[in-house]
């Protein structure tokens, strides 16, 4: 599709105006920022929030009675409204707060995993899992005696869905599946997976880090048990997150950390906890990470998420066919349902020279194994070039990519 | 035989010559295919160097009173910096590869090569040179 005709009821150059780091150059050149899956860019919304925070409320939360901590408390408290509305959880105490998809993660293998996984129980994860949805998992089954079990994909980057059902069994105890593959984009089917896991009576945790940004996450159709993302990834600031868990579950669940906050009563004879959701957030938590979370959701609730997929779709497309163009480039995931990730690798070219090779070009991409090495060994390659798009791309961003991909692949073959 | 300094001089004058950040680049690439290729019993688990995402493999010799280093990389650009760095280390006296400070990597704007640490195993390769010639030293 020609960015002329794209069908996109985004006004790109609008939304661009909000997102002040996109408006600079980079060695001599305009940024061209492609490495959303690694984190998103700021806009003015969150940034503001951010400096109202400390121009004009910061004090410690849950505490003092006094005016300040009343407003930080409150605007804390409101974040996390915002993001049980923007999820669809059935109450805030299902909400809560942690610094990122891996802490998330963390903490149910620790907590929920350690209380109720026994020898001989199994998990399951994909082939194409983030190393943070593998190895807390892989920790856990070392210290229970458990298994990890792994869903095999198919060479378009897919989950083999036959595969997985012969994995479940009445040993099945934890699914944990990323929504969306960081490294390739692929959206997995995961309301099919909860649905199959539950009925061996297995949880399921939804990796939503990839996903957030992209689409509408409703954690009532989905019926996952779990759902962690990180803010970063989101439009938020760094160091915040969202544990997202079913209340009777997270009820059952041991605490986390120890420490302030996740409290009733402490005394040398016993403590007794806090209830959902502070009995997971020991200590001063991340409070101005928190409020910017609740600003970015509202932010991108705004901007309308699915016009946001529409317009990520046409540049999926539009980048799909330029770059499949190039001579000698081979795409690395090419599964039918996939979220705005494009990942890929030319012939007798290392992915790390074309990484500096666009960033002299003022353009940001990712290159590597994107902290996902089994799936690298399973496509029998050291890394991959990753160009992955948020709603501000545009068209014209991924022309140059196209121009500044030949001429570095003239300079390298 | 020419001083270090002399060499680096040599260097920054050569690359003073580019306007633009690709030429550069061009000229780095194309030193690093006129390295002379490294033998192939060299390029072995005991010779590299890993970067989490280039590997360089390192052999050093001493040959009297001088050390001399060859090396090979996965990757086009590293090579090229490698070929640079060559220039100036290989067949040196240890006491000088050891008080060399790189300085002209700074003056032609690499810096940023050898401070991403993990990524391209050349900060890891000049510690092992630096480790040879302290042997020898």
């Amino acid at each position: 599709m020609k960015p002329e005709t794209a069908t996109t009821a985004l006004d790109v150059n609008k939304i661009r105006e909000q997102f002040p780091i996109l408006h600079q150059q980079v060695n001599g050149k305009p940024l061209v920022y492609l490495d959303n899956a690694a984190t998103s860019q700021k806009p003015l919304a969150v940034i503001n929030t951010i400096k109202d925070y400390y121009e004009r409320y910061n004090s410690n939360i849950h505490r003092g009675a006094h005016h300040l901590a009343q407003l930080a408390t409150e605007a804390y408290e409101n974040a996390r409204l915002t993001v049980a509305k923007h999820i669809s959880a059935k109450t805030e105490r299902e909400i809560n707060f942690v610094r990122g998809t891996t802490e998330a993660i963390n903490l149910v293998a620790s907590t929920y995993g350690r209380k109720f996984i026994t020898s001989g129980d199994e998990i399951i994860i994909t082939a194409m899992e983030h190393h943070s949805n593998i190895v807390p998992w892989q920790m856990l089954c070392e210290e229970k005696g458990a298994t990890l079990k792994v869903i095999p994909i198919n060479d378009k980057g897919e989950i083999i869905f036959e595969e997985y059902l012969k994995l479940l069994n009445d040993k099945t105890k934890i699914v944990s599946i990323a929504y969306v593959s960081n490294a390739l984009g692929t959206i997995h089917p995961v309301k099919e997976v909860i649905t199959e896991a539950h009925k061996v009576g297995a949880v399921v945790f939804v990796d939503g880090a990839q996903a957030m940004p992209h689409m509408q996450v409703d954690v009532q159709e989905l019926d996952c048990d779990f759902l962690g993302f990180s803010g970063h990834k989101v439009f938020a600031g760094t160091g915040i997150g969202i544990l997202y868990g079913k209340e009777s579950l997270l009820k059952a669940m041991p605490p986390y950390m120890g420490g302030g906050e996740m409290i009733k009563s402490v005394s040398f004879a016993g403590t007794t906890y806090n209830d959902l959701p502070y009995k997971f957030e020991a200590g001063t938590p991340h409070i101005e990470g928190g409020i910017s979370l609740g600003a970015a959701l509202t932010y991108i609730q705004a901007v309308g998420l699915d016009k946001i997929a529409a317009h990520e779709h046409a540049l999926l497309q539009y980048g799909t066919e330029k770059l499949s163009a190039i001579d000698g480039l081979r795409l690395v995931g090419t599964a039918q349902n996939k979220s705005s990730v494009i990942s890929f690798l030319v012939d007798n070219v290392h992915s790390y020279d074309l990484g500096v090779l666009l960033n002299q070009q003022g353009i940001a991409i990712r290159t590597g194994h994107h902290c996902c090495q089994p799936l690298m060994d399973r496509f029998k390659i050291e890394g991959t070039c990753r160009a992955s798009f948020a709603f501000y791309n545009t068209f014209e961003e991924i022309d140059i990519l196209e121009a500044a991909l030949k001429r570095a692949i003239s300079m390298l073959a | 035989m020419k001083s270090m300094q002399e060499i680096e001089d040599e260097i920054v004058e050569e690359f003073d010559l580019f306007d633009d950040q690709m030429d550069k680049y061009e000229y780095i690439i194309d030193l690093g295919k006129k390295l002379p290729p490294l033998d192939e019993k060299y390029k072995t688990d005991d010779f590299l160097v890993k970067g989490c995402q280039s590997k360089v493999w390192l052999h050093a010799y001493e040959k009297e009173g001088h050390i001399y280093f060859e090396t090979d990389s996965n990757t086009a650009i590293t090579k090229g910096i490698i070929a640079l760095l060559l220039r100036v280390l290989s067949g040196q006296k240890p006491q000088d590869i050891l008080n060399n400070k790189l300085e002209f990597i700074d003056r032609i704007q690499l810096r940023a090569h050898l401070s991403s640490q993990r990524s391209n195993g050349l900060t890891a390769m000049i510690q092992r040179m630096k480790a040879y010639a302290s042997a020898f030293a």
